[in-house]
């Protein structure tokens, strides 16, 4: 739906091998996940094994999101993670009047690509959601998951343990279906497959 | 020749006296070296007179040790037999078994104190559990009936009819109550395993059966996650029987296909482990530690939160409800643009 005429370099390599690292682990990891969470021996992926490859592709993820977020510190990638609070809520009310109307009577997207905002404020708002809060407590909880003796050993008469399998669920969840929406958003380029091509390519 | 007529006589009577006195000398000494001999060799396993002992000793005599020591009516030899490994009693486990107070011929024929004991004897039908303690005030808390109309619904009542009895899985010489009784969960769980073990892990009882052969259970519960751990501190009955939380012990044997195979069976709450020797577990530390720390502090827990049903079903509602939200989303998309 975006409209320009020159392609614009949005995506530099790093970011697009963080990125696909990132979703292949996302995705190791739910189908792991579930796997765990729903455990017969008829299950997509056996217990013993779901459980050995989500602790591995755990650890990888935390050491991609470790990459993610010192480029974002170092290069103006980070950038795009900060927005302007002031008028915000009217420019997401715009965006998803955009994504829930506009979009059927094909009109112009509010906020077009640029090079200065890659993200439109729907995105920047789940984008910050994701990678600045969900994705922290989902390793910080996986990490407490894999090393019990560093949860702590009783609140409320409840384990400090339950708490953290409940927490690491909750954010695994977010991820899925923040998954599921993000894959379908991305249809919406200039053709159902344009946003596809531009994080394997680099170019908008 | 009157003299030489009167010596002769004399002479005669006293060789003839010599004569038995050694004769009756040799047999003496051959009679009473027998006797030695045979004291020599009953010295060793000396037969004793068995009124002296209790009347359950009369029978353990022989049928506790592993041979046995009898006189042949006929010949008069002694004989050494060996004992039956199956008709061995063990003294020191029957008599610290629930059934110690019994005698041998409170269950088993008088007849058996004749011996050699008559042949018929070994057609003598056995009692079961229920016909001693069916319909009995005293033991109603075991629910005896109750176990009854369990196992005879079970795969092995079913599947083996009246081959398969109590005796089976129970030995009424070592029986000895231990789900009711043992603080220590994982004796417990060893004491019930080994029930099923003795046929399932030993290929000459369990050919008595079937003719099928012997599983191997390690390999079948290949698929078990923490195998070692699982032997350890879950009794085989929590998956293989259906668990009613009224019985501590389970006697309804499922089949194979209907055994328990999903984590979520017991790693969640309200769940089977929680039917039977678990919930009876938490009820016991409510009773002895209290409400708050028996219930909320028991150490039994195996739920997690992440197997609350509830959250199961919500979070795959709105699952359902995202995908179904986007489908919607892009056939409109999709008709839109046509």
């Amino acid at each position: 739906m975006e409209n320009h005429s020159e392609p614009l370099y949005l995506y530099p390599v790093w970011i697009r091998l963080w990125h696909i690292l990132n979703a292949l682990f996302c995705l190791t990891l739910i189908i792991t996940g579930l796997s765990i969470q729903f455990s017969n021996p008829t299950i997509i992926v056996r217990f013993r094994v779901a459980v050995a490859v989500h602790n591995v592709a755990g650890v990888l993820l935390s050491v991609n999101y470790i990459i993610f977020f010192i480029g974002n510190l170092f290069t103006k990638n980070g950038a795009y993670y900060v927005f302007e609070v002031r008028g915000y809520f009217s420019r997401l009310k715009s965006q998803f009047h955009h994504y829930t109307i506009g979009v059927f009577k094909k009109e112009a997207a509010p906020f077009p690509v640029t090079v200065d905002s890659k993200f439109n404020p729907l995105q920047q708002l789940s984008y910050v959601a994701v990678m600045y809060v969900i994705i922290p407590l989902v390793i910080l909880s996986g990490l407490g998951l894999l090393y019990p003796e560093i949860t702590i050993n009783n609140l409320l008469g409840i384990s400090g343990l339950d708490y953290t399998d409940l927490l690491h669920l909750f954010c695994g969840f977010v991820v899925t279906i923040f998954m599921c929406i993000h894959i379908y958003f991305c249809t919406f380029g200039k053709t159902a497959l344009s946003n596809f091509k531009s994080i394997i390519n680099g170019y908008h | 020749m009157m003299y030489r007529a009167n010596i002769r006589p004399a002479w005669v009577v006293l060789v003839l006296l010599l004569f038995f006195a050694i004769a009756f000398a040799l047999v003496k000494n051959s009679e009473s070296s027998s006797s030695t001999k045979k004291a020599k060799s009953v010295e060793k396993t000396p037969i004793v007179n068995l009124d002296q002992f209790p009347t359950n000793e009369k029978c353990l005599r022989c049928h506790g040790q592993s041979k046995y020591i009898f006189e042949n009516a006929e010949s008069k030899k002694i004989s050494y037999k060996r004992m039956y490994s199956e008709l061995i009693i063990s003294r020191n486990e029957y008599y610290i078994s629930n059934h110690k107070g019994f005698k041998c011929t409170d269950c088993h024929s008088e007849d058996y104190s004749i011996f050699p004991h008559p042949g018929n004897l070994r057609m003598e039908a056995k009692a079961n559990c229920i016909d001693c303690h069916g319909g009995d005030e005293k033991f109603s808390k075991f629910k005896f009936e109750k176990i009854d109309s369990n196992f005879t619904a079970s795969v092995h009542s079913q599947k083996h009819s009246e081959e398969f009895t109590c005796w089976m899985c129970h030995n009424p010489h070592t029986y000895k109550i231990n789900a009711r009784t043992n603080e220590n969960m994982q004796e417990t769980v060893a004491y019930d395993n080994l029930i099923c073990l003795n046929c399932h892990g030993d290929i000459t009882k369990y050919e008595l059966l079937t003719n099928k052969q012997q599983p191997n259970i390690l390999k079948k519960h290949d698929w078990l996650p923490n195998q070692a751990t699982h032997f350890i501190n879950v009794r085989c009955i929590e998956c293989h029987a259906q668990n009613k939380d009224t019985l501590i012990v389970a006697h309804e044997i499922v089949p194979k296909n209907l055994a328990v195979k999903k984590c979520e069976s017991c790693h969640a709450q309200n769940s089977i482990l929680y039917a039977s020797l678990f919930k009876y577990n938490v009820q016991e530390n409510i009773k002895t530690k209290g409400w708050f720390k028996g219930l909320f502090l028991s150490e039994t827990s195996t739920i997690g939160p992440d197997q609350n049903n509830t959250l199961n079903i919500i979070s795959l509602v709105l699952f359902g409800l995202t995908i179904l939200a986007i489908l919607i989303h892009a056939v409109i998309r999709i008709q839109k643009s046509h």
